[in-house]
């Protein structure tokens, strides 16, 4: 287990050392902080707008970072040839996967602790008090992006990093979907196609699963069970992607 | 116990669209001795890389097996054993070179410590000491090589296998390479490479193989694959005249002017005593004599060649 430690070490250092993570960071921090200057124009709204904002750069900006790097973890390593020196060492490839796996869930953990700092600072400005009930849904948005790292980590183990990006980028788009495509035979009951939305629907993440933002916002409760559901629901998922990708990149031929 | 052994090792690829298979490795028999420096040479797409990347579990076998130190390719120990150098290799370059070494250390399982010491002894080994804090995107293509080099000995293997080790080195550098691999050598580690460059596997090889699309045409002893009898003798002299030249045409197998000398070659010893005693009555002067043997590119031009031709 070490050496998974050591492989996702060095994964965190790769993409700390990349400089588009430092451009994808400082726009969500810009980001955060324009949401003071909308704030500002809408009467009454500004804390509103604010955690609304900030809550949605941490989403997206995680989400860019999740799929941008995580679609290179493995191909780019067989594109560069970097494998071809690390695999011969004491290590088996599932323990290469999950060093690259939990060394982007580092990188990811680390920017939305810096985007959390950035929104929470941007609150203490406006003189608002420390409102823990925000990280119940930073927290499930971090887990929601576990998720889709390893749904590019799955695409990056057989295909390229452009076709990687396309499909993690599908497959989170209708992910948020997922309810539509449940019951898309409400609107179309003829042919294949509402037995293909339905496979769909039970083969990919319901995204929509992690996201409290707008009752969080709302100043609505949250109940704990929800939320120690919907981690469970990705940890099982996640568990599944590890599996399929150790699977697919176990049997794949380096040439 | 083998340093390394391949029995049938087949590799088919599927090239192209339609996925059509490529045999790149047909049944491939090998065995390697501890200890000994074993050469693996062959044209572009002979199946040198291929068999390495077998060996390495970077692919796998179609048919046949492979083993190092007497265990199966993927086994993890046996992997703390060997080290390995792949063809214009390619590493981080985001990290120093030390930086790499203690990485692959980590790997190793080697204390931070040795980690140390061992990072600085290597590159100091390859000259490279020097740029051991520079990040490796800045490394030139020789200087890669030679961290490549380092990584593959790092952990004190007892096999090495070294994929075009002299590819990207200067003159200066494919001779450090030379005597390292004979340092190798000397403290009983089992040396395993690839190589275009045949004169430096003629000079540095216990044994070699000759691999043609994919098929082992040549494996032996230098000594036993190469006729070490002498295959012709070149004599260049000079003050030649005309009626000289024509009676030592019928004593040479090739004849040519080149200047105001002459440049011929005798197939038998007794065609040259006679050729000699020619010039030496016909008033030419021998200017030298240089027995000709066979050497590995001959070899493996004539191995090459007999193949195509079947």
């Amino acid at each position: 287990m070490i050496r998974v430690g050591y492989i996702a070490l060095n994964t965190y250092r790769e993409t700390v050392r990349d400089k588009v993570l430092y451009n994808l960071v400082l726009f969500a921090l810009l980001m955060i902080a324009s949401s003071y200057i909308l704030g500002k124009i809408s009467v009454y709204q500004e804390v509103k707008i604010i955690k609304d904002l900030g809550l949605a750069a941490i989403s997206i900006f995680g989400m860019a970072i999740a799929i941008f790097v995580g679609i290179g973890l493995v191909s780019k390593e067989i594109d560069k040839r970097t494998l071809y020196s690390l695999l011969p060492k004491p290590i088996t490839r599932v323990q290469f996967l999950l060093g690259k796996y939990f060394g982007l869930c580092l990188t990811v953990l680390v920017n939305v602790l810096v985007m959390t700092a950035g929104l929470y600072f941007l609150l203490f400005l406006m003189s608002e008090p420390f409102e823990p009930a925000l990280l119940k849904a930073i927290f499930l948005i971090y887990v929601k992006l576990t998720v889709l790292v390893g749904v590019a980590l799955l695409f990056s183990t057989f295909t390229s990093s452009t076709l990687a990006g396309v499909f993690a980028g599908f497959v989170y788009v209708v992910g948020y979907f997922s309810t539509d495509l449940k019951n898309f035979d409400s609107v179309v009951d003829t042919g294949a196609l509402p037995q293909i939305t339905k496979a769909l629907y039970y083969l990919l993440p319901n995204f929509k699963n992690f996201d409290i933002k707008a009752p969080i916002v709302a100043g609505d409760i949250v109940p704990m069970t929800q939320i120690v559901w919907a981690t469970a629901y990705g940890l099982v998922y996640v568990s599944l992607l590890l599996v399929a990708s150790a699977w697919v990149f176990q049997r794949r031929n380096l040439k | 116990m083998s340093a390394v052994e391949t029995i049938g090792l087949t590799k088919d690829y599927e090239v192209g669209f339609l996925k059509k298979p490529h045999r790149a490795l047909d049944h491939l028999d090998l065995e390697v001795e501890q200890g000994e420096i074993f050469g693996l040479i062959g044209p572009n797409g002979a199946g040198k890389t291929t068999t390495l990347k077998l060996l390495m579990g970077l692919v796998f076998p179609t048919e046949g097996e492979a083993r190092i130190l007497g265990k199966p390719v993927d086994d993890r120990r046996m992997k703390a054993e060997i080290g390995y150098l792949p063809e214009q290799p390619y590493f981080y370059d985001y990290l120093t070179g030390r930086e790499l070494l203690n990485y692959f250390g980590q790997l190793f399982g080697l204390s931070s410590a040795e980690r140390r010491s061992r990072a600085d002894e290597l590159l100091a080994k390859v000259g490279i000491t020097s740029a051991a804090d520079v990040q490796l995107r800045k490394y030139s293509k020789g200087m890669t090589q030679r961290l490549g080099v380092a990584q593959a000995l790092l952990n004190r293997p007892r096999v090495v296998f070294l994929d075009e080790p002299m590819s990207g080195l200067d003159p200066v550098g494919r001779r450090e390479m030379t005597l390292l691999v004979r340092e190798l050598q000397g403290s009983g580690v089992t040396v395993f490479f690839c190589s275009h460059i045949l004169p430096d596997v003629e000079q540095l090889c216990d044994r070699v193989a000759i691999l043609d699309k994919g098929k082992l045409v040549a494996v032996g002893r230098m000594s036993e694959i190469l006729d070490v009898s002498i295959d012709t003798i070149e004599v260049v002299a000079d003050n030649v005249e005309a009626e000289l030249e024509v009676k030592l045409r019928p004593l040479c197998r090739s004849l040519e002017r080149v200047g105001d000398r002459v440049r011929l070659s005798c197939a038998e010893q007794a065609d040259f005593d006679d050729a000699a005693a020619e010039l030496m009555q016909g008033g030419g002067r021998l200017l030298s004599v240089t027995p000709v043997k066979q050497t590995l590119e001959d070899l493996f031009v004539r191995k090459v060649g007999e193949k195509a031709q079947t």
